[in-house]
């Protein structure tokens, strides 16, 4: 398809799909305007078409959002605004970050005030996309297979958990819990004692080779979590399998008079989502940032020496046992952080959002995005967390309609919400096999990709 | 992109889920799949007859009345998840759930910020309302109730002295063998650290049974669920041991028959809050209607889920007719709740001030021939709620 | 309590035998596999868990048309046998053999698919076990005479175990016999060893791994068979643990090594269960019984840490 047609099929479709979803605002003209995101990716108009459909449908998905805020395929339209953005090349860049900036600050509070449904998707969505950000670091850059990083995950959410409530009053004097502020001094100190948790362990752990590793630190993880659920007894710190709740949440009454100053009035139902919602877009910011400046570093370059050939990189002179240190260092750290966040948005913990699945789940986030690419993981992660928090059970849902219509009756034990492992293994072993360098792969994979390729003509 | 798909799997579903003004939902949540599905679905079907029934009123009113049913597979991460979905449906205006108290305190954090109330049948933590929230009630007893009346029995009735504790290191097992145990000792049980024990074991608890014969019980209490429970006591009596078997609410299923078999449940007691169907003279005609409907018998909470279920929709519609005949607000709903009198087919159903029901009843119940439909209540008292 | 648990010592002994045997089993599948592909394959636990699937619908099905249960175990063994051993096949043909065909040195693609064959395993089971009898929890139902037992010098043995112990000792020796008597047994061994100088003996690598993974898997479902019997009550997620603790034998009796892994496994039941039974009398009730799932991991923590080539292996130089 030439760029005169693909100019003239991306930009109408993209002005269809703007119609519809202002007059007739519904799934079917999401559907059609993710058809248009998808088309404008791929189809390779000009660089302003491209840019301008893109605009386009996201003002079509915000006005249809803000009539039908329960459709949540235009939400996912949003999102794919957002990736596309990310992914295509030759839109410049100051385009790209207006564009991206409107969407994620103006179309999906529209959205979420309407449904704070969405502000909850996005905050799962950044709290997990920031530490698959983290293990990037130690699984895609420096190629160290952590089977148990919920275990940093949990250190960091029961860090705040135990001292922002009444929890450490059983073992400490003084007065808890902790005031709401402390919040944010609590999220320096999760990074500091995740990271010399990272650390001590990493020190025997990081000794041993690939799948050693793996089972080492699957092991931990494991023992970490029965820690968790068994450590309320003969001192009481974590309060065991019945969790700590109530914890704290930072005071935002500075929060409520900085947005009602702009018109935007909070409630009960809004304001800690959103607060939880920026913070965490504030958060991913930062970690992309550090990622960033990690990769183009001379640690950035030594891990990825180091996962390519091991021995190769020995014979260079990187110092192995400091350099992996280092990495699994910052990626407990970006854990730790996100725990704090963890704890105080869900206002309770417990044992059992750290199992080996989630340590799992978050390794199927940077496989499925592309092991050591930062976009590709955040995509990893929107799509693995959308799947999981919303699309199975929506998809419960709909069987269960179909159920009361009388069409379909399947026994309960058969309802697609119960099978993310499957969802997961699936995706999985279809990556590995057929696109083990991720949906959006490292710009270096990419290019050893292209490399082979060239080889093979 | 692959999402594409997916997503259009859920795009009929959602696109035709449009909020009609006219449509009132009540959700119920409770592990519809998993080892407690049992317990669970009860819950579900309970409501479901309930909901049913008043359709009818409802149409007159100008509403229909629809029953959402969310499965939390007694995971609190997948009830939180469930919460924040409901809470965003406006035309749910209560919830009957939890099962698990450990899945309740944390979902109704979140109907909490809508003022969505929430009845519960089943959560016998004394925590999920100690919390005071405005929109939580139960209409089942607690655990610092059931837990004493347990070891009330324990060392009164069978004459138990020495007593190996064990519980599933749940919120609602721990709890209550905890409770348990204070009341025990407190009536000269005997109990050391060593005899009171926790295991997430589900398959091999060769282990636990060694440290049962060191120990020679009279008595094992197991502050569990039917799903780990019923092994046990298959495994116990395998090896001979006949020492009988208390438990609590969580037992309260025929699914344990089924996991330990006839024999094995054979002198296991345990104490409920929910009473068998024989013991509520009202409740025949809604255990027929419930065979009938669903091809299963009601047990454990079913019963209790329909009253739940009730209790929100007469609360419903003394809102409507408040408000003028429109759809109420979720938090006149939750209002009317608490003030809520109604002659349910557990017994009298009035809150206090805390959302516990006024006066719950507990069952002490015998598995004599270890059949369970063949069950012999051996004890009824009626306590008040613990201020 | 302790003098009780004491003198009880020679049944916690005789249980650890029995957990023993089982982890022995699955870690030889684990070690084999290893062996020749120096993968770990997380799927195995799943095809354990298959064959005690089996178990159950055999006994759940011939039980009780055919009244003899040593019969009735007998058709289980080997049904479960074939199915795991099958089910290892299809999964070595449809997920790994593509990785290797590749060629990629990485060691964590595979590892990664493991992982997702196990999760699929495990979730697909679960639905046909849901469509098929709406039950997620299989309980088993044991017939005569498998359900006796007698009682030796304080030990309560019920025949279902001395019959664990059996089939046991005889897949045991016969796995010996066979990789260390017989052709193919000296074909996996050789290719094990060197995979390219296998080649070029004109061994096929690729049969010779797909039949390597025929007798991992066959003798996983025979574990996961006895599993059922023994323990009673088994459901689709029954394979993690003990296949991560069979894994953690197979290391600390020297991966790759058929005789560690049995000697790995037989030594882990013993520590699980000592620890588990006398854990919480030695420490008040402070730490439990739960804590003897974090003894097998520490102890593969501190194996691998000063011992990584486990008790009976050779260090290995890393050839460049």
């Amino acid at each position: 398809m030439n760029r005169q047609t693909a100019n003239i099929v991306v930009l109408g479709l993209a002005l269809l799909s703007l119609a519809l979803l202002w007059y007739v605002p519904g799934a079917l003209a999401g559907a059609l305007g993710l058809v248009g995101v998808v088309l404008a990716a791929y189809l390779r108009p000009s660089m302003s078409v491209r840019a301008g459909a893109l605009a386009l449908l996201a003002l079509g998905f915000t006005l249809a959002l803000s009539q039908v805020p329960r459709v949540n395929i235009l939400f996912y339209g949003l999102v794919a605004v957002l990736v596309a953005l990310i992914t295509i090349p030759g839109v410049p860049r100051w385009i790209k970050a207006l564009l991206g900036i409107a969407v994620l600050l103006v179309s999906v509070p529209i959205a979420g005030f309407n449904n704070t449904f969405f502000l909850e998707l996005g905050i799962q969505i950044g709290i997990y996309a920031a530490m698959a950000l983290g293990l990037n670091v130690v699984v895609g850059m420096a190629g160290l297979l952590d089977l148990g990083y919920a275990a940093f995950f949990a250190i960091g959410a029961y860090t705040w958990a135990i001292f922002g409530s009444p929890q450490a009053a059983n073992f400490l004097s003084g007065s808890f819990p902790l005031p709401g502020n402390y919040f944010y001094l609590f999220m320096a100190l999760a990074i500091i004692t995740t990271a010399i948790t990272g650390l001590l362990i990493g020190l025997p752990a990081l000794r041993l080779r690939g799948d050693y590793l793996a089972i080492v630190t699957l092991g931990l993880g494991e023992v970490v979590r029965v820690l968790a659920n068994n450590l309320d007894h003969p001192v009481n710190f974590t309060n065991g399998p019945q969790g700590i709740t109530p914890v704290s949440r930072p005071d935002i009454g500075w929060f409520h008079s900085l947005m009602s100053s702009i018109g935007v009035e909070l409630d009960a139902r809004t304001d800690y989502q959103f607060f939880f919602y920026l913070l965490v877009l504030v958060i991913i910011g930062i970690v992309v940032l550090v990622n960033i400046n990690l990769g183009n570093s001379r640690f950035g370059r030594a891990w990825i020496a180091i996962r390519e050939d091991e021995t190769a990189a020995k014979a260079m002179g990187i110092p192995m046992l400091g350099t992996k240190l280092l990495a699994f260092a910052t990626g407990a750290a970006f854990s730790g952080a996100m725990g704090v966040i963890f704890a105080a948005q869900r206002t309770f913990v417990s044992p059992e959002s750290f199992t080996l699945l989630a340590s799992i789940t978050i390794l199927g986030m940077v496989v499925l995005g592309g092991m050591g690419s930062i976009p590709g993981v955040i995509l990893g992660a929107a799509a693995l967390t959308a799947i999981n928090t919303d699309i199975l059970k929506s998809f419960s849902e709909y069987l269960n309609n179909l159920r009361q219509a009388g069409v379909l009756s399947l026994p309960s034990q058969v309802e697609p919400a119960k099978y993310e492992r499957l969802v997961f293994g699936v995706i999985l072993v279809l990556m590995m096999i057929f696109r083990p360098q991720g949906l959006i792969p490292e710009r270096r994979h990419q290019l050893e990709i292209e490399e082979a390729k060239e080889a093979q003509r | 992109m692959k999402r594409l798909g997916i997503v259009a799997l859920g795009v009929f579903a959602l696109g035709l889920a449009s909020a009609q003004s006219n449509v009132i939902k009540i959700a119920t949540q409770s592990p519809l799949s998993g080892g407690q599905a049992a317990l669970g679905e009860q819950i579900k079907l309970g409501a479901q007859l309930a909901v049913e029934e008043a359709q009818a009123r409802f149409q007159k009113l100008g509403f229909r009345l629809e029953l959402a049913p969310y499965d939390d597979q007694a995971n609190p991460d997948t009830g939180v998840a469930n919460a924040n979905r409901i809470i965003n449906d406006p035309d749910i205006l209560g919830v009957v759930g939890h099962l698990n108290s450990g899945v309740a305190i944390p979902s109704s954090e979140v109907y909490a910020r809508v003022n969505l109330v929430m009845v519960s049948p089943a959560n016998t933590n004394p925590r999920v309302t100690d919390r005071g929230l405005s929109n939580v009630n139960r209409i089942c007893g607690r655990d610092d109730v059931q837990g004493p009346a347990g070891a009330e029995f324990a060392v009164k009735d069978l004459k138990a002295k020495r007593i190996f504790v064990i519980h599933d290191k749940t919120a609602y097992g721990q709890g209550l063998a905890e409770n348990f145990r204070k009341r025990a000792l407190a009536l000269g049980a005997e109990i050391p650290n060593s005899a009171f024990v926790g295991t997430e074991e589900k398959s091999n608890f060769a282990t636990l049974i060694t440290q049962i014969q060191a120990f020679r019980p009279d008595l094992i209490y197991f502050g569990g669920i039917y799903d780990q429970v019923g092994p046990f006591a298959k495994q116990l009596r395998e090896r001979g041991i006949r020492v009988p078997i208390l438990g609590g609410d969580g037992l309260d299923a025929s699914e344990y028959e089924r996991l330990a078999g006839a024999d094995a449940a054979k002198d296991t007691y345990f104490t409920t809050v929910a009473g068998p169907i024989s013991q509520f003279p009202k409740a025949a005609k809604f255990a027929q209607d419930f065979r009938a409907k669903f091809g299963k018998n009601a047990e454990g909470f079913g019963v209790y889920a329909y009253d739940a279920a009730n209790v929100i929709i007469s609360a419903i519609e003394t809102a409507i007719k408040q408000s003028g005949g429109k759809k109420p607000s979720r938090q006149l709903v939750a209002q009317r709740v608490r003030l809520v009198k109604l002659s349910g087919l557990t017994g009298e159903i009035e809150f206090n001030s805390k959302g516990d029901i006024k006066v719950a009843d507990y069952f002490v119940i015998h598995l004599d021939t270890g059949k369970y439909a063949e069950q012999k209540l051996l004890k009824k008292v009626s306590i008040a709620a613990p201020r | 309590m302790l003098e009780g648990l004491v003198a009880l010592l020679p049944q916690v002994i005789f249980d650890g035998l029995l957990l023993g045997f089982v982890y022995a089993m699955i870690a030889l599948g684990y070690t084999m596999v290893y062996g020749v592909l120096e993968l770990i394959n997380f799927a195995h636990s799943e095809i354990f868990m298959i064959g005690a699937v089996v178990g159950v619908e055999v006994f759940r099905y011939l039980g009780p048309a055919i009244p003899n249960g040593i019969v009735v175990l007998l058709l289980a063994l080997l049904l479960g046998a074939i199915i795991s051993g099958l089910m290892a096949m299809v999964v070595e043909r449809l997920a790994y053999r593509p990785l290797r065909a590749r060629g990629t040195t990485n060691r964590l693609v595979p590892l990664i698919t493991a992982i997702g064959v196990s999760f699929v395993l495990q979730d697909v089971v679960r639905f046909i076990e849901g469509l098929w009898h709406n039950e997620f929890k299989l309980q088993m139902r044991v017939i005569p005479p498998l359900d006796g037992n007698f009682t030796f010098l304080t030990v309560f043995v019920q025949y279902k175990a001395l019959i664990l112990i059996l089939v046991s000792l005889l897949m045991l020796f016969g796995l010996n016999y066979l990789v260390n008597r017989t052709k193919l047994g000296t074909a996996i061994r050789a290719v094990a060893q060197d995979m390219s100088t296998a080649r070029l003996m004109g061994i096929n690598p690729d049969v010779i791994i797909s039949r390597t993974f025929l007798i991992g898997g066959a003798l996983g479902g025979v574990a996961g068979v006895l599993f059922a019997v023994q323990y009673s009550t088994i459901d689709p997620y029954v394979g993690f643990f003990p296949g991560l603790k069979a894994f953690t034998a197979a290391v600390l009796g020297g991966i790759g090594n058929i005789t560690g892994a049995m000697v790995g496994g037989l030594v882990l039941g013993q520590l699980e269960t000592l620890s588990g039974t006398y854990l919480p009398t030695l420490t008040g009730g402070n730490f439990g019984t739960e804590y003897k799932d974090v003894i097998a991991f520490l102890i593969l923590i501190l194996l691998l840490l000063f011992r990584p080539q486990g008790l009976l292996g050779q260090v290995v130089k890393e050839k460049v």
